[in-house]
């Protein structure tokens, strides 16, 4: 088993014909997922490398049955293409691009709860997630995971989702999946809808839980662990010598509160009985422990 | 991007935000001239990225133009906690019956804007969240279904403003949020919103923070980028599209992700040393890209090593190492590097590296491994 995504999941990717959509979707296709569209306005009726592209989402979707979708288009137009990919009816939505306007990303979250209910969107500004073995949507380099279980990764910052995924090989511990949520204000999947995801999980025994300072995410996840999981999680928060951030105004300081600091995440994660590592090495050594418990 | 008042009110009054009239001057002859336009009584305010203006004696009311001279002569060039004051504000003085507080800001927590108003507005709102939380009247607004100008009266009217600024305060507020969100800004706040003597209610003060993502469909941006406050070495970075942030410490710090660069620094610090930035590549990014970080990095003279951390996803490894390649003929680089690649395409980078290993140009298997030879290198530096 594995969350959101599993052998069967089938793919449109947005873009397909140029840039880096084309690069990390063909890498997707060659890891073994299922990619059986693209999508260009501009260019419907012609092929990549074998893969059909079509003129929207709605056509590919009608095509091919597909459930997810990939967008790795520029940022101007993200929001667009997210918002075509849950109104054809995809369950899922991987959005990589940076940079996106946080106005946007806040319509666009706003936007497909209340018109799409049924699209789970990850991102933006994430590696995506794999299932390794089965399917790989993003930007996450397949061979550095092992497939198998049992622990199941999610983490804010792309770069260290690799470095868990990489200190769990060395030490010959597999992954269920391994979602990267994005480091953007405005995530379309929390910490939180992925520790549930991973506690009905049967085959995800163990969760890996990477963080960095800034907003509440990791305490709301902290609550959310003392309260309602019952598998182990280890977890390691960047950024304890981050220089404190830019305040952002009176408004801003109100609302984080004291939230927001590494030390005052680790400090919630440790009280609702998480295993803390103060670097990434160290998370992999960890779970290491725990996986040889389980 | 934070904004000066002066900025923050033009950009207030593009989307119909009443401001008092005033002008922008850099020597007193200008504060003179510009207060004669005006009209008296004006008020002369430091234009300064930095709170306590007031007590700090940057904002003094002129009667006549000699006064406005005196205030300017002492003002300009004045040192406010660090912020040497460049130019100052000149405005109209307005007469004042009552001061509030209006503020819009995104809400992560809640993934929805959130508004904030109060009737004690002229102090620190902060102090006030603290001592009488209920003083602020706060409202989430989702961002798909906007802002009416019903939703705007309710919370004015819990905020408990006076009865005659209500409804101007109401329309304030409308407007507010349309900059909020059309001006694609993380914070707009007005503090103080006044009450004038007369019934009107008008912005007294600006504090805008502008979202840097959405700078491609702002390109009047650039001309309030211009005179930005900035490190010299973050301006550099800025110009070539880097994220940077100077630390103190001596060894220089390249890393793809802000999560990565961030743990770099955190583990250079585990193992005894001292980061001297936070440097994120982003992802794709290039052999021109890696070149300018290395520049960036060796233009600050405390700098003893460098350590490069890269984990390929999107970043291909071998552009890395051809940067640093690309890099070695182009920039001058005195100290010693450490390279860490893994991930996409890393045997390619680490067979390129090869070619230039030496003394000078380590690589080394893996992050802790690199971190200890950096901060070893950097202390044998000294």
């Amino acid at each position: 088993m594995s969350i959101f995504v599993d052998a069967s999941t089938k793919v449109i990717v947005h873009g397909l014909t140029g840039g880096q959509a084309r690069f990390h979707g063909l890498r997707n296709r060659d890891y073994g997922t299922r990619v059986v569209a693209g999508v260009n306005p501009a260019k419907g009726g012609q092929e990549v490398e074998g893969i059909p592209v079509f003129a929207t989402a709605a056509e590919a979707r009608a095509a091919t049955g597909a459930t997810a979708s990939f967008v790795a288009v520029p940022a101007k137009v993200a929001p667009a293409s997210i918002l075509e990919a849950a109104a054809a009816g995809v369950e899922l939505v991987v959005c990589i691009t940076e940079g996106i306007p946080a106005q946007d990303e806040a319509r666009v979250y706003s936007e497909l709860r209340h018109n799409h209910p049924g699209t789970r969107l990850i991102g933006p500004n994430c590696p995506g997630l794999i299932s390794p073995g089965k399917c790989n949507i993003g930007i996450t380099a397949g061979e550095i995971a092992l497939a198998g279980g049992p622990v199941g990764i999610v983490s804010r910052s792309g770069t260290l989702t690799y470095q868990a995924l990489y200190e769990l090989k060395q030490m010959g511990i597999g992954v269920t999946t391994c979602v990267g949520i994005g480091g953007d204000p405005v995530p379309g999947t929390s910490f939180v809808d992925c520790l549930e995801a991973f506690e009905a999980d049967p085959e995800t025994r163990a969760v890996m839980m990477i963080g960095e300072i800034g907003g509440s995410e990791e305490e709301k996840a902290a609550q959310f662990v003392s309260e309602r999981m019952t598998k182990p999680v280890v977890s390691y928060i960047a950024g304890v010598t981050a220089p404190p951030g830019r305040r952002m105004g009176h408004a801003g300081a109100i609302i984080s509160g004291s939230k927001g600091t590494a030390q005052a995440k680790m400090e919630a994660l440790r009280a609702a009985g998480v295993q803390v590592a103060l670097n990434p090495t160290e998370a992999g050594q960890l779970m290491g422990e725990v996986v040889k418990a389980l | 991007m934070d904004l000066f008042e002066y900025q923050g009110k033009q950009y207030f009054a593009r989307y119909g935000i009443p401001v008092s009239p005033g002008e922008v001057a850099v020597t007193p002859d200008e504060v003179v001239a510009a207060a004669e336009r005006l009209g008296y009584p004006v008020v002369v305010k430091a234009q300064v990225q930095v709170g306590g203006r007031g007590k700090a004696g940057g904002i003094k009311l002129a009667a006549d133009a000699s006064e406005a001279r005196a205030h300017a002569e002492a003002i300009i060039g004045m040192d406010i906690k660090g912020h040497v004051v460049k130019r100052v504000w000149v405005e109209h003085a307005s007469d004042i019956a009552r001061e509030y507080y209006a503020s819009f800001t995104l809400d992560r927590g809640a993934k929805a804007h959130l508004a904030m108003v109060s009737a004690r507005g002229g102090v620190d709102i902060e102090q006030v969240a603290e001592e009488d939380p209920l003083a602020i009247a706060r409202l989430h607004v989702d961002p798909y279904l906007g802002f009416s100008h019903e939703q705007a009266r309710k919370l004015v009217d819990e905020a408990g403003l006076d009865a005659e600024a209500r409804e101007g305060a109401a329309d304030v507020l409308v407007a507010l949020h349309r900059c909020f969100v059309e001006g694609d800004a993380d914070l707009v706040e007005v503090n103080p919103l006044v009450l004038t003597p007369d019934g009107r209610v008008h912005a007294l003060d600006a504090k805008v923070t502008l979202d840097d993502n959405a700078a491609f469909r702002h390109p009047e941006w650039e001309e309030l980028a211009a005179v930005a406050e900035m490190d010299e070495r973050e301006r550099l970075a800025r110009q070539m599209g880097l994220q940077y942030v100077g630390l103190d410490g001596d060894v220089g710090i390249i890393a793809n992700g802000a999560g990565l660069a961030m743990s770099t620094c955190d583990v250079v610090n585990q193992v005894g040393g001292r980061p001297a930035n936070f440097l994120d590549i982003g992802g794709g990014a290039s052999a021109e890209v890696m070149a300018n970080a290395l520049e960036v990095i060796t233009s600050d003279t405390n700098v003893r090593s460098i350590f490069v951390n890269i984990f390929g996803g999107i970043t291909r490894c071998e552009e890395v190492a051809n940067g640093i390649v690309t890099a070695l003929g182009r920039v001058d680089i005195a100290v010693p590097m450490v390279v860490r690649l893994d991930g996409t395409n890393a045997d390619q980078g680490r067979q390129i590296l090869s070619t230039v290993e030496s003394d000078e140009l380590i690589t080394a298997p893996s992050m802790m491994d690199a971190a200890r030879l950096a901060v070893e290198l950097a202390g044998r530096a000294k």
